[in-house]
């Protein structure tokens, strides 16, 4: 006996000689899942629920939000919001909601700070981001600008933020703050970090900064945040709250919560210094490649044909002598190869050991300071403009967006 | 009190904290820790969520009204699961067996696939800001009668260390929540109810003990009244005593209600500024206020001072509403002039708010806004006076009378656990699963057994070292030796400052093995246990302090004592054997039980008489 329900029916449930009502949410596992009167969900087997009546769905109350027209005015765009999601208990499923009044209510302390306009341009989790949605990023940030955002916040997963802040930092030139922000904890739980992270990434977004950057957690502790510059941070842990650091180079700035008091140190790029500037060609056909020990040379195969391979190598950016026969050929077929190293904090530098040097007889371009992930999407950037090699070697070699130290700073 | 007359209905939600190897939902262990040995620190905010209906709870919401910044202390014993820094591991099935273990006894349902929920709590005591609680099983029965509502699996939170600071170690420890259903009628019987729970709770063996580890949580209403809840109440013996004062409560509360109603009250809803009457007040907290507000309770007068428990006021019931709002308290007229406030400062503010004789002012000084907020508090739960007794969550006080905490929550406060999946119980899980047997049979079982006393196994089955016991006779050491040395021994031992923490209950095992193997007699047992909770280990203390001598050599040695005092055998005859056995005892340093050496002896002195 199965009946169809619909997501919010009142429903009775037998539990040995217990009845117990409840809403009806959803068919999961073979079991019909019930939110009892008490609130707590349970499962039940689905002859053991019984129908009850259909309720009207009880839409909320709209809330009309006051923006304060003498505060500057931002752009938010989400690209798969969680700073204002929460679950839809008819279908279990998290929604995101996302007109400025959902954001001005789920972080109510933005309305002090800026107006804010949004826009939705994907809801997806960040493992599923593309160069080419990059690329709409980039022209959607540029378009808020140029249309008089005094700054734009950028709500990202933070899984491949660090990608993203990257690609534009490369794609675009800013005279305002480009800020991305996301949230470790969702945003559905009381202990969110979206509310500190989203006041701080609006408190930078209307301050004198004027480049691409990731305003995060700093500690775990809710009392400050941290303003890294796209090209030199990375996640660098899986769950806590203060995961993102500068990788070789200290943040270029801190926000105090809950004062909202910015501080930019001297190098951050200071706003109105560069003038709006959109390049948004990218060449996607480029790869990115772990090396390990004991690693088939074979593998490199897979990306013949492709336009650029960026290899995180071992130690000061090396490959077993097996790889470089074939790293070799790739070039020799047209593929620019860029070395990189697993080490993250350092320079490469394929001068001081035999394979190092076979590697430069090979083609390979030495990747500098760049994070792997940093090299890859500059490599899609550089490629998009020019095929020329030496061209490439020199752009890739060039600090564009902070990519590349011209010193080594000797702190891990 | 009648209980009857006034309509006396209580339920009982019990807390109990389960001693499981790991933490509900990390691999922390469960072990509360000095505070002063907390290796770190860290500060959040926490702020109310809407549910999955679209609503925020109102205990929330209240919370909500004074935001505090909380600190929490972590320790080499907790992890990021903890600090809310990583999401948490799977259920922890140990826990999960204890609690269908509690199920079975009291003949309930399991649920087929419970869910995790998340419980919004955000006074600061979860790091997340939501207590995880899974409902496992429905429909018990309790032996006057009663229903047991359900039985949910929760985890402890933080501990308060002060204020807002809180204790990361026990957040996370599995626990247990039985809830009555409102079927108890007298004050006794809610006391009795939770006696027979807490039995149910022991008789698993399995769950952790002392002060703290057993919470209960009282629901009380009386006829005419309002549901209230009365939390952590960690005393047993005073659970009566909270019944009747909460009943007291609640008909002084209805009184004070007709009074207002016969009286025509109302609650004005506007405060007037009246910092500048005290600019030169004799009172500290006064004149040191940014600014003190006054409001005018119309009909109030000396009802706002009633007593209606023990050491409470309905100003204290106003009180503890505007505390809320981070204020320190309020003053009222029905209690000045006084601490420092003067007469002629009483009669200007009453001239001041237009306050006749049967009206009070309630005052309240703090900033602007905490005091405006405060106001409204107090507006509220004075309105509420109009009305009767509001449902509140109230927590106990010491001596058994209760202070506002929080409105009820309702089902707004649940969400559920997204990271974490369901579990289900199949029946075959369940048809696993045996009752633990109850304390007093296991008490009965032990007379009719192991002969020992009734009053003996009623203080085994309540001691903590019950499974010592039960250990040490599976091990064959005889039941009174096991008894007498848990109630009796390891008390005296501790008693006297010997450190018996260390020594684990195998060690005690083994000692009381080597007197059952005659390899020490039960007298050298308090001496081993000293020596081995010295360090020593348990064979060489034995060898020490009981040279080993077999039942040969005792012989041979008995015999040759009688033999060297022959003549005073043979004058005192069979009255040698008490001196003698003085003789033998100290040759054998006390390794040889007494009762076989008197056997040896009278041996030896009738075969030397002939």
């Amino acid at each position: 006996m199965t009946e169809t329900f619909a997501s919010g029916d009142r429903v009775a449930c037998t539990i040995g000689d217990t009845e117990l009502s409840g809403t009806y949410i959803t068919d999961r596992d073979g079991m019909r899942v019930v939110k009892l009167d008490s609130g707590y969900n349970i499962g039940v087997d689905p002859s053991r629920v019984a129908f009850l009546e259909r309720t009207s769905g009880g839409d909320q109350p709209a809330v009309e939000v006051d923006q304060d027209p003498a505060l500057p005015e931002l752009a938010i765009i989400s690209t798969g919001g969680t700073i204002a999601s929460r679950i839809d208990y008819r279908t279990g499923a998290v929604t995101s909601q996302f007109t400025a009044a959902d954001i001005l209510r789920a972080i109510p302390g933005l309305a002090e700070i800026a107006r804010f306009r949004t826009q939705i341009l994907a809801t997806i989790l960040s493992e599923n981001m593309t160069p080419a949605l990059w690329q709409q990023l980039a022209r959607a940030v540029h378009d808020a600008i140029a249309d008089g955002a005094a700054g734009v916040i950028v709500t990202h997963g933070t899984d491949t933020m660090s990608y993203s802040a990257a690609a534009l930092a490369f794609m675009l030139q800013s005279p305002v703050p480009v800020i991305f922000v996301g949230s470790q904890r969702s945003a559905d739980r009381p202990s969110s970090d979206n509310v500190m992270n989203g006041i701080c990434a609006a408190a930078t977004a209307v301050s004198e900064l004027g480049e691409v950057a990731v305003v995060m957690h700093e500690s775990p502790s809710d009392d400050r945040c941290a303003i890294h510059r796209a090209t030199r941070v990375r996640k660098l842990h899986t769950s806590r709250r203060d995961a993102f650091r500068s990788v070789e180079s200290a943040p270029i700035g801190y926000v105090e919560y809950p004062a909202r008091t910015v501080t930019l140190e001297p190098d951050a790029v200071q706003r109105g210094t560069r003038p709006l500037i959109l390049d948004d060609r990218l060449e996607p056909r480029c790869g990115l490649v772990q090396f390990y020990p004991g690693m088939d040379p074979v593998l490199f195969d897979a990306f013949s044909g492709y336009s650029g391979l960026v290899v995180a190598g071992t130690g000061l950016g090396h490959v077993s002598s097996a790889c470089i026969e074939r790293l070799g050929a790739l070039v020799d077929a047209g593929t620019v190869v860029v070395m990189t190293s697993q080490c993250l904090y350092g320079r490469v530098c394929d001068r001081v050991y035999d394979t190092g040097r076979d590697l430069l007889t090979a083609g390979v371009i030495e990747g500098a300071t760049m994070l792997p992930e940093v090299a890859l999407v500059k490599l899609m950037c550089v490629l998009g403009r020019t095929r020329d090699r030496d061209e490439v070697q020199r752009l890739m070699q060039t600090d564009l967006a902070g990519e590349v130290l011209g010193r080594s700073p000797h702190g891990l | 009190m009648d209980s009857e007359q006034v309509g006396l209905v209580a339920g009982l939600e019990i807390h109990q904290q389960l001693d499981t190897a790991c933490k509900l939902f990390c691999g922390c262990p469960t072990r509360i820790r000095p505070v002063e040995e907390h290796n770190g620190e860290f500060y959040r905010y926490l702020r109310a969520t809407v549910s999955e209906l679209g609503t925020i709870d109102r205990a929330a919401e209240e919370e909500m009204k004074h935001i505090r910044r909380f600190r929490y202390l972590a320790y080499d014993s907790t992890c990021l699961v903890e600090n809310d820094d990583e999401p948490p591991s799977p259920l922890n099935e140990e826990a999960l067996e204890i609690t269908l273990e509690i199920a079975k006894t009291f003949e309930m349902t399991p649920i087929e696939q419970v869910h995790v929920m998340r419980k919004l709590v955000i006074d600061g005591s979860n790091t997340s800001g939501f207590q995880r609680t899974g409902l496992v099983a429905v429909g018990g029965t309790l032996p006057n009668g009663g229903r047991v509502e359900s039985i949910c699996l929760e985890e402890e939170a933080a501990q308060r260390v002060e204020d807002a600071c809180f204790s990361l170690d026990r957040l996370g420890i599995p626990l247990v929540e039985i809830t009555t259903s409102p079927c108890l009628h007298t004050p006794e019987e809610v006391q009795e109810t939770a006696a027979f729970i807490g039995m149910v709770l022991r008789s698993t063996g399995r769950v952790k003990r002392g002060i703290g580890t057993i919470r209960q949580d009282l629901n009380v209403s009386i006829r005419g009244g309002a549901r209230v809840e009365i939390k952590g109440v960690q005393e047993l013996d005073l659970i009566a005593e909270v019944v009747r004062r909460e009943v007291r409560r609640q008909q002084e509360l209805l009184a004070i209600r007709e009074e207002l109603l016969a009286r025509g009250a109302a609650v004005d809803e506007q405060p007037v500024e009246v910092t500048r009457l005290f600019e030169k007040t004799g009172s500290s907290i006064l004149k040191r206020a940014k600014v003190i507000l006054g409001i005018r309770l119309r009909g109030f007068a000396g009802l706002v001072g009633r007593e209606i428990q023990p050491g409470r006021r309905l100003g204290s019931e106003i009180s503890d509403y505007a505390k809320r709002c981070g204020v320190g308290g309020i003053f009222h007229t029905d209690e000045l002039p006084a601490y420092g406030v003067t007469a002629d400062e009483v009669a200007a503010l009453r001239a001041m708010l237009d306050a006749e004789e049967q009206d009070a002012v309630v005052l309240v000084a703090a900033d602007r806004k905490k005091a405006l907020c405060a106001v409204q508090q107090i507006v509220r739960r004075a309105s509420l006076a109009l009305e009767g007794v509001p449902e509140e969550t109230r927590r106990m006080l010491e001596g058994g009378s209760s202070a506002y905490m929080r409105p009820l929550p309702g089902a707004a406060r649940m969400y559920p656990e997204t990271d974490i999946l369901p579990v289900s119980i199949s029946p075959e899980r369940w048809g696993s699963i045996s009752a633990p047997e109850l304390l007093v049979d296991r008490a009965r079982r032990y007379v009719a057994e192991y002969s020992l006393s009734a009053a003996t196994a009623d203080q085994l089955v309540h001691s903590s070292s019950l499974s010592l016991f039960d250990r040490a006779v599976a091990a064959g050491v005889q039941p009174g030796l096991a008894a007498r040395t848990v109630l009796a021994t390891l008390k005296e031992l501790s008693r006297d400052g010997v450190a018996l923490d260390g020594i684990g209950d195998d060690r005690i095992i083994a000692v009381l093995g080597a007197v059952q193997e005659g390899r020490a007699a039960k007298e050298a047992v308090p001496d081993l246990l000293r020596a081995v909770a010295g360090g020593a280990p348990v064979d060489d203390a034995v060898a020490s302090f009981a040279p080993a001598v077999d039942a040969d050599e005792l012989e041979v040695l008995v015999d040759q004592i009688v033999q060297e005092r022959i003549a005073f055998v043979e004058e005192r005859r069979m009255g040698a054997l008490g001196p003698l056995m003085g003789v033998v005892m100290a040759e054998v340093r006390g390794s040889v039980d007494g009762k076989r050496i008197s056997e040896l002896l009278r041996k030896a002195i009738t075969k030397a008489l002939g």
